[in-house]
């Protein structure tokens, strides 16, 4: 296929995120990626699980969460990985301006799950003064909780910035793979995120 | 994974309508996720016996990382056995890695 062909497709193929080369190495890639993501979240909970018990004298987790805020949380990242589906439907479809406002809806669905994020640790930090610092519990939840956090600022970024990149260029062979793989990305942050509101926030209000 | 670059119209058509047909599909996933995790909050808000809510919410978690997986993420689909490859390997490592740091502190 030439490049040609790639940015200028006659027909769009079937699977536009692996019809090149390219496209089929990054899926194969990203998800090797994901593996090694696994693990690195792995190390992360089992440090939690390990550490949750050691307050230092400070509050416990008993007393530090509320389940309101987190199942708020819990849809709306739960919802945004369900317009990032929709996305990916219209992508396949070739339909690239309501790719554009799926992927639009999921952005800000995610900044939605950040407010509430941001809010949460603030609330922790000044009304219960439970930091990083305070206690191993505190290191141990702020490095898991923020590194997930982390990661739904960067997969926003990310998404933001293909879709700027993109927006007068349409779909094409050259940048399907690309939308898919940041879609793959933010499910797998919805993933991360069932296990800490089941371990985290579930099992610490127990 | 050989895709032909054109496509007889009648074929698209098919295609087209078998991919409404999955975002159904897709749509009824993300609905039993709802509820699931409706299930796992409000049995944790009951109060119920911590031994017995604790293996189920994570049951519950693991079918609705399973959905996300093999729906949402299309695990489901063909041409998928490295990616399943990749992600069991590091869920494998992840499971060593938890039992390994629980070992310890328990011990």
């Amino acid at each position: 296929m030439s490049e040609h062909d790639v940015l200028n497709p006659k027909q769009m193929p079937l699977n536009p995120e692996k019809a090149t080369l390219e496209g089929k190495n990054k899926f194969i890639g990203f998800w090797f990626f994901l593996g090694g993501e696994t693990v690195l979240f792995a190390s992360l909970f089992g440090t939690y699980l390990a550490l949750n018990g050691s307050t230092n004298g400070g509050s416990s987790s008993q007393e530090l969460f509320g389940l309101e805020l987190v199942f708020i949380m819990t849809m709306l990242l739960l919802t945004s990985s369900l317009t990032s589906v929709y996305a990916m439907y219209h992508m396949k479809n070739n339909e690239f301006k309501k790719m554009q406002i799926w992927l639009g809806i999921t952005v800000a669905l995610g900044i939605g799950f950040l407010c509430f994020e941001i809010y949460e640790f603030y609330h922790y930090i000044h009304h219960y003064e439970f930091t990083m610092r305070s206690s191993a519990f505190g290191s141990a939840f702020y490095t898991l909780v923020g590194f997930h956090g982390g990661h739904v600022v960067f997969g926003l970024s990310w998404i933001i910035a293909l879709m700027i990149r993109n927006a007068k260029r349409g779909l094409n062979l050259y940048n399907a793979p690309k939308f898919y793989i940041a879609s793959l990305y933010w499910h797998f942050i919805d993933v991360v995120w069932v296990f800490i509101f089941t371990v985290v926030y579930l099992m610490g209000v127990l | 994974m050989a895709e032909k670059t054109s496509l007889h119209p009648a074929q698209l058509d098919y295609e087209k309508q078998k991919r409404k047909e999955e975002m159904k599909q897709q749509v009824i996933t993300f609905a039993l996720m709802i509820i699931f995790t409706i299930i796992a909050f409000s049995m944790v808000i009951a109060e119920l016996n911590k031994l017995f809510v604790i293996p189920v919410i994570f049951v519950l978690a693991a079918v609705q990382v399973g959905f996300q997986l093999y729906y949402f993420m299309h695990m489901s689909h063909k041409g998928h056995e490295m990616p399943a490859f990749m992600l069991y390997g590091g869920v494998f490592a992840a499971f060593l890695t938890i039992l390994a740091l629980a070992a310890l502190v328990w011990w």
